[in-house]
């Protein structure tokens, strides 16, 4: 492979070699004083040389790195309508919060006198977050969802295994999250499958029909990841409830329900909340998760330890609950997203929270509503928070979902979520979230829909896509076969 | 896309060539062709039984994880084991050097459920809808 060229290196276009392509021997940024490494580390473990180090001056340095970083696309960059994932935008004030300095600098070890304020904040953020699920009780501690999702699980098992009465399977929906049959297995169940009806939505006859004594809870996802609501999950989970199971609902889309319908109100005995999606916190590479984890009465005596409580007019922190499951996580959850996801609820207040949801349902159904004519529509009909289109009106084109989310990428906008759920085939699933203008989302329509023009036009410039990216097209399934993992010296040596 | 005459083919994909008592299977063109580039294959290992119905190897495209579910019951006498590490036959001939295992049939009569070429055809243009 030849090195960068020219007219990449001009302009704002900037390609960018491997750090070890820069090298120039001699260079270097700091000058540091040589050390005698005589008798520091066995003979065997010296080495007079680092092979391959790449020698670069200072400046090289920042300026490959900045130059790297600024090949990222995020929510703080560009439209991101991850679906599923919801990328919503991460606030400034968030961030200003958890860097304060009593936040940012509290040690985890900290004793409990000395950390009123961080202990207090966490108290009111789990009353906060029992209050907008209609749980009865909240634990911050898991460290992302799928770890919620384990805690909630093995909070079901210790249930019917406190009752004499262990179960073995849990019921998953087909439209379900796709870390729900893992945490179900992770905790011993056998999994079995339901199938929606032709809308994607899961019907009382299927779960009669699926339910057993044998079964300890329904995982159910709410709006499912077609983006729909379950509108029968009053009734499911009755008849889960009748024969002794238990609803665990992932709350992976709360941002849809949020300050408009509880879920447990609905039926729900534990869920999951993602403060990285509904509450506004980083995500993904931005920032560690958080994944809380909240019950009903049912199941509280099943929480992790420790738990936060009041005694002698002070916060503290109690192990006393001998039923719990115990810990989840070596300290309490990601300290530093609980303060951004308490200056999210607090800065939007419950009127405020309602209205983001809103918000966020009329977009993905804008978005839909605009684009169901030139793409198909998954399952016809109003959408929640997000919608998921599919390529079947491109067929014959020779243009599929992958080929479109490449070209969006000229367009400038991050690409949807594809091919997921698996339920849908050539799956483009749009999550606007609240935070988008109308504005942005015409820009985004604008594109989907210069996109389907071309693909009747100039299929050809599409397959080439994208164009306008510092790397082109990937062989992704070369990359998949024979993956090329680390950089070795030989390599570049011999071109 | 090709489904060709002599094999039969169950509802979730796969093909089945019957040779006396031993069946070769694999996943059939349209399967290949929703999946995209396959990049990994899992397979049972000579010896093992599997199930009617029941997954018996995993197919991994960029797009998608898939099970490989067996059309028919046996025991498994041989498996391609060219096929871990050149995943691009599974798409490049799906019907030849991307046959996956070979089987031992242990009830001929569960031959019945699987479709032939035209019901195959058939019931994927409606899965394709």
């Amino acid at each position: 492979m030849s090195g960068p060229s020219r007219d990449k290196q001009a302009g704002l276009l900037l390609d960018e070699p491997l750090i070890f392509e820069r090298n120039r021997p001699g260079q270097m940024g700091v000058d540091v004083a040589e050390v005698e490494a005589d008798g520091l580390l066995p003979a065997e473990l010296e080495r007079a040389e680092l092979e391959g180090m790449p020698e670069v001056s200072e400046p090289e340095v920042v300026r490959h790195f900045l130059r790297l970083s600024q090949w990222n696309l995020s929510a703080a960059t560009t439209f991101y309508p991850l679906g599923s994932c919801t990328m919503k935008y991460n606030p400034i004030a968030n961030e200003a919060a958890a860097r304060m300095p009593g936040f940012a600098g509290l040690h985890p070890m900290t004793p409990d006198g000395l950390a009123q304020g961080a202990l207090e904040l966490m108290a009111e953020l789990q009353d906060m977050l029992a209050e907008i699920s209609g749980m009865d009780a909240v634990s911050l501690q898991p460290a992302a969802g799928a770890q919620g999702e384990l805690a909630g699980m093995k909070m079901i098992r210790a249930y019917h295994e406190d009752r004499g009465d262990p179960r073995r399977r849990v019921l998953i929906p087909a439209s379900a999250h796709g870390t729900n049959p893992a945490s179900a297995a992770l905790c011993g169940y056998e999994v079995a499958q339901l199938d929606g009806n032709a809308q994607g939505v899961v019907e009382p006859d299927a779960v009669r029909r699926a339910m057993s004594s044998e079964v300890a809870a329904l995982m159910i996802t709410n709006p499912n990841t077609l983006g729909i609501f379950e509108r029968e999950i009053a009734q499911v989970a009755e008849i889960v409830h009748q024969q002794g199971g238990l609803v665990y609902l992932d709350g992976a889309n709360l941002n849809a329900l949020m300050g408009v319908a509880k879920p447990g109100h609905i039926g729900a005995d534990v869920l999951h909340f993602n403060l990285h999606k509904t509450f506004s916190t980083p995500h993904g590479g931005g920032g560690p998760g958080a994944g809380p984890v909240g019950v009903r009465q049912v199941l509280a005596d099943y929480l992790p330890n420790p738990r936060i409580v009041r005694r002698d007019d002070a916060w503290a922190w109690s192990s006393d609950a001998p039923k719990s499951i115990g810990r989840v996580r070596s300290f309490f959850g990601n300290f530093g997203m609980f303060v951004r996801a308490y200056a999210f609820i607090k800065a939007l207040g419950g009127d405020g929270l309602t209205r983001a949801t809103q918000m966020a349902v009329l977009n993905a159904n804008y978005v839909r509503a605009r684009l169901q004519d030139t793409y198909h529509l998954a399952v016809p009909g109003l959408c929640m928070h997000e919608c998921v289109l599919t390529d079947r009106n491109l067929e014959g084109t020779g243009i599929k979902t992958l080929d479109v989310a490449k070209r969006l990428l000229d367009y400038g906008f991050y690409a949807p979520t594809i091919y997921f759920p698996l339920v849908v085939s050539g799956a483009l699933m749009i999550e606007p979230t609240e935070s988008e203008s109308l504005e942005t989302l015409d820009e985004f329509i604008a594109a989907m829909e210069a996109i389907a023009v071309e693909a009747a036009e100039d299929p050809d410039a599409i397959h080439a896509a994208p164009v306008r990216t510092p790397v082109g097209r990937l062989d992704e399934a070369k990359a998949a076969r024979k993956p090329v993992l680390r950089w070795r010296a030989d390599d570049s040596a011999g071109g | 896309m090709e489904f060709p005459d002599d094999l039969k083919y169950s509802r979730e994909h796969e093909w089945v060539l019957v040779e006396g008592d031993i069946a070769t299977i694999g996943i059939s063109a349209f399967a290949e062709d929703q999946l995209g580039d396959v990049v990994f294959v899992e397979l049972p290992a000579p010896g093992d039984t599997v199930s009617k119905d029941d997954a018996m190897g995993v197919v991994e495209s960029v797009k998608a994880v898939s099970d490989v579910y067996a059309p028919i019951s046996g025991k498994v006498t041989e498996v391609n084991d060219d096929l871990p590490d050149n995943t691009e036959l599974v798409n490049d001939d799906p019907y030849g050097d991307g046959w996956m295992v070979k089987v031992e049939i242990s009830d001929p009569a569960e031959l019945d459920d699987l479709m032939d070429s035209e019901e195959y055809q058939r019931f994927v243009a409606e899965a394709d809808g």
